[in-house]
């Protein structure tokens, strides 16, 4: 499904990934560690296609090497980002939101708009899905939201949106223990044979809920180890200290 | 990323206006210029009363001794007074009996602008005066509101019909000497609407007026007056365009409010005359005084405007609270974008007891225009209790245009609470992207934040305008930020 080959990634001239290449398959769900200022965010936003980055190298995405579309392009591909910060939007509310981001996704892939009442009975669908509360949608997008209000409010946007690919950055950060749970049983309950999942993280704590197929390490701009979840476990251990000896 | 900034601001300023047409009609007009004859015809023309001209020619030799204010944070070439054509009327044949006698081609004009005069056809349940230039051309509804004892009809209407209402409302809110616009205006004003409610009725439908410049190289000066008497409610909106012109023109109006013990009046406007082109060339100057009084206690008067049009917007819709415990209100959004100039806000003087009052601002500026929000919160000695909250915000789209905010607090009454908050924001990339990531392009996400950010003001407005102004608030801002 997704291919990155070969990705340089610099801002402003400073190098920030020098050599990434990483293969995702459909069903799968990756997580890619790696300590803080390492390039974790920098590749999900090369993913997502945020400008202000000089990037070489391939990204393809379902055979599309997509590093020509426009942010909102790859969005409308199939690409969610489930954001560390997410911001706000004072005055927007969620269903509104959420409704024309996906009657934007429906444009681009040639489908009529969704009707009002599909809409509602699919975020009723997606929040009891999700355990969330009721009011989420009517209030303003993360809009005086706690920590773990914003990070329920990806999943539940990335619920809505059902993605082919979704890219989770840093998304245990500022959650307490229960909403890490909500996040976790989320993105478990979404899984499916078609769609994939990168988590970025920089914890292994996010790990113990969430099964990753893979698990690579991001350092100093490139991937040093790849494995299976029990690297997640060794590195958590040993610290990032035991791979930078061994590199 | 800056220079892609810049691409997006430059791609915003590129909207188009889409009222800009010209309907080709027969026109009568005054000669060009203004004069005590200029006065005079007009006033035949409407077969006005005695006192009537008397009211002008005093408002017109006052005028005439006054200079064009200059404080607002406002730059126009002077204006030539003796270039404009203040009088001009669709030629029509005889007295109209039905709609039926309405030139088709009038009625076309104000389909094209979505305002249908066919009262069958009319499925939202809201009255019109349809005013192009300087006449009104059809008011619906008027039969069915008669019922209920209110009278809605066409200010020369009013005049001819209920003279004593007019003579006894006409100028007590906006005096002929308030202003220099509100002078000029009280000289050559030609047509408006007229709205009176009887004691202890709740109009039934919304009231509007539909306000259209058409002629070229005319001003248009209309006058509206709303009375609303003991315990009598209305909501009234009005909504306003103008064709595309190279030229500019005058637009300078007044609107007088009188709201009696116990009563309340909600008037709503969507402005939107023509802003003129991305270079700044043509666009209406829109002067304006709008004024209500709640003169009797627990009187409630809530202006709620959406500016989006005008090359230049001068306007200051403000509430004299007079009786006790009354409310005044004052909700406002003015978009500039291009070369538009605003220089709006209102004054809310505190004279009751316990009286209070609202204002919510927010101002969003484009392009390399300039937006300025001006306010009086005034309290004289013997208002007790005086509340009033402000809020004026600023939301810049680009580092080409400028926000001010110019507030003016005076309280002569230490009992009184005066709060002012303001805030000054950006779109920030943050935002976009975030918008952007979800499939929302970069246009309907600015779209989306203006809307969020104008959400307080838009709530205040009826159903049938509020859908119209998120529209035209994205429309306004089109191509104008990345």
């Amino acid at each position: 499904m997704l291919s990155i080959r070969n990705l340089k990634v610099s801002i402003k001239g400073k190098e920030i990934l020098k050599d990434v290449n990483l293969e995702v398959k459909e069903g799968e769900v990756h997580a890619i560690m790696g300590p803080n200022g390492t390039g974790k965010s920098t590749l999900s936003y090369a993913i997502s296609g945020r400008e202000g980055y000089d990037v070489e190298g391939q990204i393809i995405f379902k055979g599309k090497n997509i590093l020509d579309l426009s942010v909102e392009e790859r969005a409308c591909e199939g690409i969610f980002l489930g954001f560390q910060y997410p911001v706000e939007i004072p005055g927007v509310s969620i269903s509104n939101f959420l409704r024309t981001a996906m009657n934007e996704q429906r444009k681009y892939r040639g489908l009529d708009p969704i009707s009002g009442q599909e809409f509602l009975a699919k975020m009723e669908e997606k929040k009891k899905l999700l355990d969330l509360p009721e009011k989420l949608a009517g209030r303003s997008v993360n809009e005086g939201f706690s920590g773990g209000e914003k990070k329920k409010n990806e999943i539940f946007q990335m619920a809505m949106l059902e993605p082919t690919l979704s890219i989770l950055d840093e998304t245990d950060s500022g959650l307490d223990i229960d909403a890490l749970r909500v996040v976790a049983t989320g993105v478990n309950k979404l899984r499916r044979p078609d769609n994939a999942t990168i988590v970025i993280t920089h914890y292994q704590r996010l790990l113990d809920y969430i099964v990753p197929d893979f698990v690579h390490v991001l350092y100093d701009g490139r991937i040093v180890k790849s494995g299976t979840k029990e690297l997640a476990l060794e590195l958590e251990e040993k610290g990032y200290e035991w791979l930078k000896n061994g590199i | 990323m800056e220079k892609q900034q810049d691409n997006i601001l430059d791609q915003v300023t590129n909207s188009d206006y889409k009222y800009g047409f010209y309907t080709d009609i027969e026109m009568e007009t005054a000669p060009v210029g203004l004069s005590e004859d200029t006065i005079k015809y007009i006033s035949k023309k409407k077969n006005e009363p005695e006192w009537l001209l008397a009211f002008r020619l005093n408002a017109y030799r006052y005028w005439l001794t006054l200079e064009e204010p200059t404080w607002a944070h406002l730059h126009h070439p002077p204006i030539n007074y003796q270039d404009i054509i203040y009088y001009a009327a669709p030629k029509k044949k005889k007295e109209l009996q039905s709609l039926d006698e309405v030139d088709p081609e009038l009625l076309n004009t104000f389909n094209k602008l979505g305002i249908s005069l066919e009262e069958q056809k009319k499925l939202t349940g809201v009255a019109v005066d349809a005013v192009i230039d300087s006449v009104s051309v059809k008011t619906t509804f008027s039969d069915t509101l008669a019922k209920h004892g209110i009278i809605f009809c066409s200010f020369s209407e009013a005049v001819q019909n209920h003279p004593e209402l007019v003579k006894q409302y006409m100028g007590s809110v906006v005096p002929s000497n308030d202003n220099y616009f509100a002078a000029l205006n009280s000289a050559v004003f030609s047509d408006g609407s007229f709205c009176y409610i009887p004691k202890g009725v709740r109009c039934p439908i919304e009231l509007s007026t539909y306000f259209r410049i058409n002629a070229a190289n005319t001003g248009q000066f209309e006058r509206t007056l709303i009375i609303a008497d003991e315990e009598a409610y209305v909501s009234y909106m009005e909504g306003c365009t103008a064709p595309m012109r190279d030229e500019n023109q005058l637009h300078a109006a007044i609107v007088e409010i009188v709201a009696m013990k116990d009563a309340e009046v909600k008037y709503s406007t969507v402005q939107n005359w023509y802003p003129g082109n991305k270079n700044g060339e043509g666009g209406i100057y829109n002067f304006v005084t709008k004024r209500g009084i709640c003169k009797g206690n627990n009187a409630k008067i809530s202006w709620t405007q959406v500016e989006t049009g005008s090359a230049i917007t001068w306007k200051y819709p403000s509430v004299v609270l007079m009786g006790d415990n009354s409310i005044g209100e004052f909700y406002s959004v003015a978009v500039t974008n291009n070369y538009q100039q605003a220089d709006t806000g209102t004054k809310m003087i505190h004279i009751g007891k316990n009286t209070k009052s609202t204002i919510v601002s927010k101002g969003i500026s484009a392009g390399f225009s300039n937006n300025s929000y001006r306010g009086l919160v005034k309290v004289i000695k013997r208002a007790e209790n005086a509340r009033n909250f402000s809020q004026c915000d600023s939301l810049l789209l680009g580092d080409k245009c400028g926000a001010h905010t110019y507030p003016y607090i005076k309280t002569g009454n230490s009992s009184s609470i005066v709060e002012h908050e303001a805030t000054t924001s950006k779109i920030s990339d943050d935002q976009l992207f975030y918008c952007k990531q979800r499939g929302i392009d970069t246009e309907k996400a600015v779209g989306l934040i203006v809307n969020g950010y104008a959400k307080e003001v838009l709530q205040h407005l009826p159903m049938e305008f509020a859908v119209e102004a998120q529209k035209l608030l994205s429309i306004s801002l089109e191509g104008s930020v990345g």
